[in-house]
């Protein structure tokens, strides 16, 4: 296998996606020593200052594109773009971060290309000339390892926060090569009316710690000292399939088989029994910490910390306690 | 409106126990549901033909057993569904599946919306219904939270999607993909009626010769990528359980925190 690598570099606002230096990060894994050349591209409006943290994050060439079509991610512009440029690539290893965007991204042009794909990756490792790639199925129940065939193109989209993003070395020098947009504003045969974004809170997905409440809550007004705990952590708020479904707290923050996997550095569950289908969402969290007025629930098996007793006296005392020791 | 929903099987993950695991789950023979997204898939094409009229036809790539998930479909309200099965179609990769897929949506015939889910909780790849909007030529709608407005009329459909960090309304023309997320409806579940009307339905077998395709083109052979899977380590639990009231069991809790670098 050619130790040629390219990686799709998300954007949104004209900030760099974090997960796009994770994709670098893996891609560097990937390349190990074979001596290939890791190639970036960035799409958008005004991506020039992105091509240079390209650089700087290792890449040796970065093709651009730039134009107000591009500005905001679009499936059909952005694939058949990345497809004309690979047109001309020796076949590669093509990655990218496994966002909802990174995730469509990869699958379309796959298909556009007859590649084969593996989505979201947890490891990627070198055996001999071929790349194997590891990723949990069937909600975190299997590990699954995915190997490719054929001469082609190879997609691989790479999981947030497994891969740790290298120092930019702004010494680094790199060729940069623009090329026009593939589709005509009115060939993309979507628009775009309006974007509404979360502002303030932390992103569920990004974060590195997440304060989640569960049916023990009790209420839309139980997750007032979740959010409490979360917010004096400057982590993200989230919650189990049962408050979600009582109403209590919006679908977007669910964590599990149905809502989002995250995988923080520190999860803390309030009032969560660790049902199968919540566990699938968080297990591999690295320290998760269970809060049960029981002292005897499923997530115990998983938590590397528990206290059993009531949410409601101690997470005030935990909010306090934090703010006490790291000055927030 | 003619509207295919994409619905696939998938094994049961609420019957892992202390004597099935994974591995023996998603074995053949294990408990077997509709995929839990492919709800929110059925409900929003039933939907749509209860406002526009037409007809659902629901359309799963599998076993033979995938059946009854199209029994469970029909039982919702779906009028019509058809199994594309086929020995030499086992272990294709996404993009043979959505080729697959294509074949028969060839067959079914025209349509204005095409209905999938977010991801299948097997294989969670999140890529087969990409692949098929892609294949076909088609918008792709992904994401799904609300269906602001369905056109067929003007031919036009307006959406929510739910991205990580934004709610995104997009337009879009008719005929689309859309796929959604759990947000967008409360599935119904089958009626009694339904039951019984689904129970005496015949469902349609499509094999490669019906869809046209050669064996080559289908299962593992045609297929860019091959896997094997395990069960992930299991990871020591060794929980250490604070004691004391809410002033000490905090100390102790923020002391492990600092100690484990987490915050
Ligand atoms: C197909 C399918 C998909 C699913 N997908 C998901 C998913 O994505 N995410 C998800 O989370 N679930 C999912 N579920 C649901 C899952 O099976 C559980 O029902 C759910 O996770 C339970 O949520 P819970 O732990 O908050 O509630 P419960 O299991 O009811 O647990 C509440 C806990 O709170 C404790 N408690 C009560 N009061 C207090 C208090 N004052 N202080 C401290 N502790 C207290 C109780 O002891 C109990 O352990 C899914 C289920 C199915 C069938
Ligand atoms: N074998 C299949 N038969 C029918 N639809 C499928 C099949 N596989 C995937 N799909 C559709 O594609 C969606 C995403 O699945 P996946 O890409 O496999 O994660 C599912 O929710 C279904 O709508």
């Amino acid at each position: 296998m050619a130790g040629n690598i390219f990686v799709w570099i998300e954007q949104v606002d004209g900030q760099a996606d974090p997960i796009a230096w994770q994709a670098m990060a893996a891609a560097g894994k990937v390349a190990g020593d074979t001596g290939g050349s890791l190639t970036a591209a960035v799409f958008g409006d005004g991506v020039v200052e992105i091509a240079r943290q390209a650089v700087e994050a290792g890449a040796d060439r970065v093709f651009t594109a730039d134009a107000p079509s591009l500005g905001r991610y679009r499936v059909e512009p952005y694939a058949k773009l990345l497809v004309r440029i690979l047109e001309n690539e020796p076949p590669s290893v093509v990655l990218m971060g496994a966002s909802t965007a990174g995730l469509e991204l990869s699958a379309y042009a796959a298909a556009l290309t007859g590649a084969g794909l593996a989505p979201d990756c947890t490891d990627l490792r070198r055996e001999g000339d071929r790349l194997v790639a590891v990723r949990p199925a069937l909600v975190g129940n299997l590990l699954s390892t995915v190997t490719f065939k054929g001469t082609g193109h190879r997609f691989v989209t790479v999981r947030r926060n497994i891969f740790q993003a290298a120092d930019p070395d702004a010494s680094r020098t790199g060729e940069v090569i623009e090329v026009p947009a593939a589709l005509s504003g009115d060939e993309i045969p979507t628009s775009v009316v309006s974007v509404e974004t979360a502002d303030g809170t932390v992103s569920l997905t990004e974060a590195s710690i997440i304060v989640s409440g569960g049916r023990g809550v009790g209420g839309p007004e139980g997750f007032q000292p979740v959010r409490e705990l979360a917010d004096t952590l400057g982590g993200a708020l989230g919650a189990s399939r049962a408050a979600v479904d009582a109403g209590w707290i919006p679908y977007a923050h669910q964590v599990g088989q149905t809502g989002k996997t995250v995988q923080p550095d520190l999860y803390i569950a309030c009032g969560i029994s660790g049902a199968i289908q919540h566990l699938a969402g968080m297990k591999n969290a690295r320290v998760i910490v269970a809060i049960n007025k029981d002292a005897d629930v499923p997530l115990y098996k998983y938590a590397h910390y528990g206290i059993a007793g009531d949410l409601f006296s101690y997470l005030p005392a935990i909010a306090e306690e934090v703010r006490k020791r790291l000055g927030r | 409106m003619n509207i295919i929903a994409l619905v696939k099987q998938t094994p049961d993950t609420a019957q892992l126990s202390a004597s099935m695991d994974g591995v023996k789950l998603s074995a053949e023979g294990g408990p077997r549901i509709v995929n839990p997204w492919d709800e929110y898939t059925l409900e929003t094409a039933i939907q749509a033909r209860e406002e526009h009229g037409g007809k659902v036809t629901a359309l799963c790539l599998g076993p033979p057993e995938a059946a009854d998930a199209l029994k469970t479909a029909l039982a919702m309200g779906v009028d019509e569904a058809v199994l594309v099965s086929d020995p030499a179609m086992a272990y294709s990769d996404s993009l043979t599946s959505a080729r697959i897929l294509v074949a028969a949506i060839g067959k079914i015939g025209t349509f204005d919306l095409i209905v999938g889910g977010r991801a299948a909780i097997d294989g969670n790849t999140a890529a087969t219904t990409v692949q098929v909007a892609a294949l076909l030529g088609v918008p792709l709608v992904s994401y799904v939270a609300e269906l602001r407005n369905l056109d067929p009329a003007d031919r036009t459909i307006s959406a929510v999607r739910l991205l990580e960090k934004a709610r995104e309304t997009v337009t879009s023309r008719l005929p689309a993909l859309i796929t959604v997320v759990k947000e967008i409806n409360e599935p119904r579940y089958p009626s009694l009626i339904g039951i019984r009307k689904a129970a005496r339905a015949s469902i349609p077998v499509w094999t490669c010769a019906d869809l046209g395709l050669d064996a080559t083109e289908v299962g593992s052979n045609a297929s860019g990528v091959e896997w094997q899977s395990e069960l992930p380590p299991l990871r020591e639990a060794n929980i250490e359980m604070i004691d004391g009231g809410p002033e000490d069991a905090a100390r102790t809790l923020v002391d492990r925190l600092i100690e484990e670098k987490v915050i």
